[in-house]
């Protein structure tokens, strides 16, 4: 059995990042990994999901219904549309960045209200973040990846220079900072 | 062992390396794309982006004609494209080892099809292995030119989406020196002509029986006998789905070489099981051939032609458990993709729309403009039809129809195969309107280079072709360029070159808005008090613009600045943040 991870969000938010990170940091960590992402056409303002499985062997790269023990979500109503792929005991953790999809820009559909309190009323463990701001503070709104990241990161027992040390081998070194920052920001989270 | 975790698309690419791979050309194409991408980092490995994939494959057949291993990568639908060299190039064989990879789409992510390509590997008389994950993808390409140089053919590598773009672990193994190739000319061999070719054929017909020998014993077709209530042959990615669903006691027979498949070692491990069943996307291909050899087989009685495979339709179709889930009763809006916000598109097609023009799409980010608001193209089938199909639009119905209907494609899909159908236009005279969208560089893909970009795969300045000389030696004269992001300019141009009466062609000129190189101006802010929610704004379906308390808001986050909404705004309430890019 390996344990499940889907990141989640809006094409261009940076879950690609994400990503490569958990899968440099599990592969160092000596585990089976896989990781299937959306490339192309779907990128392009889509919604998008990229799974994560690690364990002793994966088979499957994609995660299916009631199978995913986590949920990082970049913004709510992709958090809401994912639900369904989520064990009965996930943690959940959302941004609450809020972004329109077409249909309801074009007035074909509403964005459903307080989904954060009704996705947490199915009984998951769920940790809503302003992403946004935290990237902000960070110093850059694209960091809300690292914010998560580090809130992703109080649910395992890698260490913080594991953690270190994957990050400085994904991002570019002229960003580090800022994503050091917002990864802390994430991780400080649960002493607060 | 070094281990490193690559996605499947990365792991071709490597075993090239290793393989001793000297020249890679390909025209890029999800999910395809990496391949050729993550082989240029290799300098040992010469790589291009040819225009097309028929050139692409016959630049790597002359690299391997002359003597080097030679490899070239395309979507499913490139195959088509390249057809025509693939079927005489299985007769001709190889003298270094040549490899078409191919990446299917089931499920169609990011394409116009859901074509097998193992029809072509069948129809071509051309092996094709399948990788299961990126460790097995790296191997089968180095065997694949290891099998092209002892059977004297074009070996296809064939991957799907999910191998493609999945990571997983690699170990990397040392580049090896190939085999010496001389060319030697050999006009028997290289030229077919028919009565060279005539003698080709049966050696052809012989290389597959060869191949099915090869197939009954190969380490790549494994058995994995467990409890033999159920039996399954399956391969790539299914084979991940199926040990995920029916777990590690059910037996498989997991097929490495889809074409040409075994027939005893099928049959014995038939014979074995009570039940056997074949789980494979798309067409039934194992399936039917294990029909043809009388076995009893479940298969498309159960599992769809169409779509991707998971685990959990392989639980849901075989009755297996299925893990329970929680739905949501809201009803949660799709997202489609959508043109980025300030995307170069979004204005011409804005003028389109406002024209009441009939738009013949082509294959490209433009496609997008088809959906909400913009509902502006109405036709899209492969690269380069828009050009081809308006002249015959335009011939079917006239002049009612030339000073309405446009075609509309990319720079890089015009170099592909838009500009025969430009010459077409232009030598059998319809009073057609092109409009190139030169956005700089090949978008849907992930921005890779053209021939009229100026720099190479490698990001190095390169040979340009300038598109405005090309179109008036093809024989336009009237060639327009316009910035499309400058709405009445764009309009203007557009009436002009309908209205007159001759071929003509509209250059839309400004580099795609994600380009590394093109500064966001300042994002649009919305003055709450000026703004009276008439939504005209709204009608270029910007993503970064919404709509709240009957007020257009811009999303900072999002926005560009690439001003086309301030230009819509009757009221003066959109403007540019002052300061801050």
């Amino acid at each position: 059995m390996s344990t499940n991870i889907m990141i989640v969000g809006v094409g261009g938010q940076g879950s690609l990042l994400a990503s490569k990170l958990l899968g440099y940091l599990l592969l160092n960590e000596g585990l089976d990994v896989k990781v299937s992402e959306v490339h192309g056409m779907s990128q392009r303002g889509g919604n998008v999901v990229t799974y994560v499985k690690f364990g002793d062997r994966v088979y499957s790269p994609v995660v299916g219904k009631g199978e995913s023990d986590y949920l990082i979500s970049f913004e709510t109503l992709e958090a809401g549309r994912w639900v369904e792929y989520l064990k009965p005991d996930a943690k959940v953790i959302v941004s609450n960045q809020q972004i329109d999809p077409m249909p309801v820009i074009t007035g074909q559909a509403e964005y459903p209200d307080h989904l954060i309190d009704k996705i947490r009323a199915q009984g998951f463990s769920l940790e809503e973040i302003d992403g946004l701001s935290l990237a902000k503070e960070a110093g850059n709104v694209k960091a809300v990846n690292l914010v998560l990241m580090g809130a992703l990161s109080n649910h395992f027992s890698f260490s913080e220079e594991k953690w270190q040390e994957a990050i400085e081998a994904c991002v570019p070194a002229k960003v580090l900072d800022i994503n050091k920052k917002a990864f802390a920001l994430g991780r400080n989270l649960k002493h607060k | 062992m070094m281990k490193q975790l690559l996605l499947g698309n990365a792991a071709i690419a490597r075993g090239f390396y290793e393989a001793g791979c000297s020249v890679v050309s390909s025209y890029p194409g999800t999910p395809s794309t990496e391949i050729t991408e993550e082989a240029a980092k290799f300098p040992e490995v010469y790589c291009e982006w040819a225009p097309n994939e028929k050139v692409a494959m016959e630049v790597a057949i002359g690299a391997c004609i002359a003597g080097k291993r030679s490899a070239c990568c395309m979507k499913h639908v490139g195959v088509n494209v390249a057809a025509d060299p693939l079927f005489t190039m299985s007769y001709i064989g190889v003298n270094a080892g040549f490899v078409i990879c191919v990446a299917d789409d089931p499920g169609m992510h990011s394409s116009q099809n859901e074509q097998d390509s193992r029809h072509y590997a069948i129809a071509a008389k051309v092996p094709m292995l399948e990788p299961a994950d990126s460790e097995e993808s790296r191997e089968f390409t180095k065997l694949a030119f290891e099998l092209s140089e002892k059977f004297d053919t074009p070996v296809f590598v064939k991957v799907s989406t999910r191998i493609s773009h999945s990571q997983s672990i690699v170990n990397l193994e040392e580049r090896i020196t190939p085999p010496e190739k001389k060319y030697v000319k050999d006009i028997e061999k290289y030229v077919m002509m028919p009565a060279y070719a005539r003698p080709r054929h049966p050696m052809v017909e012989q290389r597959t029986r060869d191949l099915i020998e090869y197939a009954e014993t190969t380490p790549i077709n494994r058995v994995e006998m467990r409890d033999t209530k159920i039996g399954i042959i399956t391969g790539s990615i299914s084979y991940q789905y199926v040990r995920e669903a029916f777990g590690e006691d059910v037996s498989v027979l997991k097929l490495g070489l889809v074409h040409p498949l075994p027939e005893k070692l099928i049959k014995d491990f038939a014979a074995k099981v009570d039940r056997l069943i074949v789980v494979e996307e798309l067409d039934p291909i194992i399936e039917d051939h294990c029909r043809r050899m009388g076995l009893e087989v479940t298969g498309k009685d159960v599992l769809p032609l169409e779509d991707e495979f998971s685990q959990t339709l392989l639980a849901e179709k075989f009755e297996l458990a299925v893990p329970s889930c929680s739905r949501l009763e809201d009803h949660i809006p799709g997202r489609p993709p959508v043109m980025c916000p300030g995307c170069p598109h979004r204005g011409l097609f804005y003028t389109l729309v406002r024209n009441n023009c009939t738009v013949l799409g082509d294959i490209g980010c433009y496609t997008l403009a088809a959906i909400a608001p913009l509902y502006a193209i109405e036709t899209t089938e492969c690269m380069g039809a828009s050009v081809s199909s308006v002249h015959g639009f335009n011939k079917a119905l006239g002049g009612e129809s030339e000073s309405s209907t446009v075609a509309v494609l990319g720079d890089s899909t015009f170099m592909h195969s838009g500009m025969t159908g430009l010459a077409n236009i232009a030598y059998n005279q319809s009073n057609s309107t092109v409009v190139i969208l030169d956005n700089s560089i090949t978008g849907m893909t992930g921005h890779q280079h053209n021939p009229t970009t100026g720099y190479n795969i490698k990001g190095e300045p390169a040979g340009k072709i300038d598109l405005e000389a090309l179109c008036h030696s093809l024989g336009i004269k009237r060639v327009r360029v316009v910035d499309p992001n400058d709405l009445e300019a764009c309009n203007a141009v557009v009436k002009e070159e309908l209205a007159v009466n001759e071929p003509s062609v509209i250059i839309t000129r400004r580099p795609c808005a994600l380009l590394k190189y093109v500064k966001n101006e300042p994002p649009v802010v919305v003055e709450p008090d000026k703004c009276v929610g008439c939504k005209a704004c709204m009608k270029i379906g910007c993503p970064a613009i919404a709509f709240r308390d009957n007020k257009a808001v811009v999303d900072e986050t999002l926005c560009v600045g690439c001003g086309v909404c301030m230009q819509l705004c009757k009221f003066d309430a959109m403007h540019q943040m002052k300061g801050e890019a």
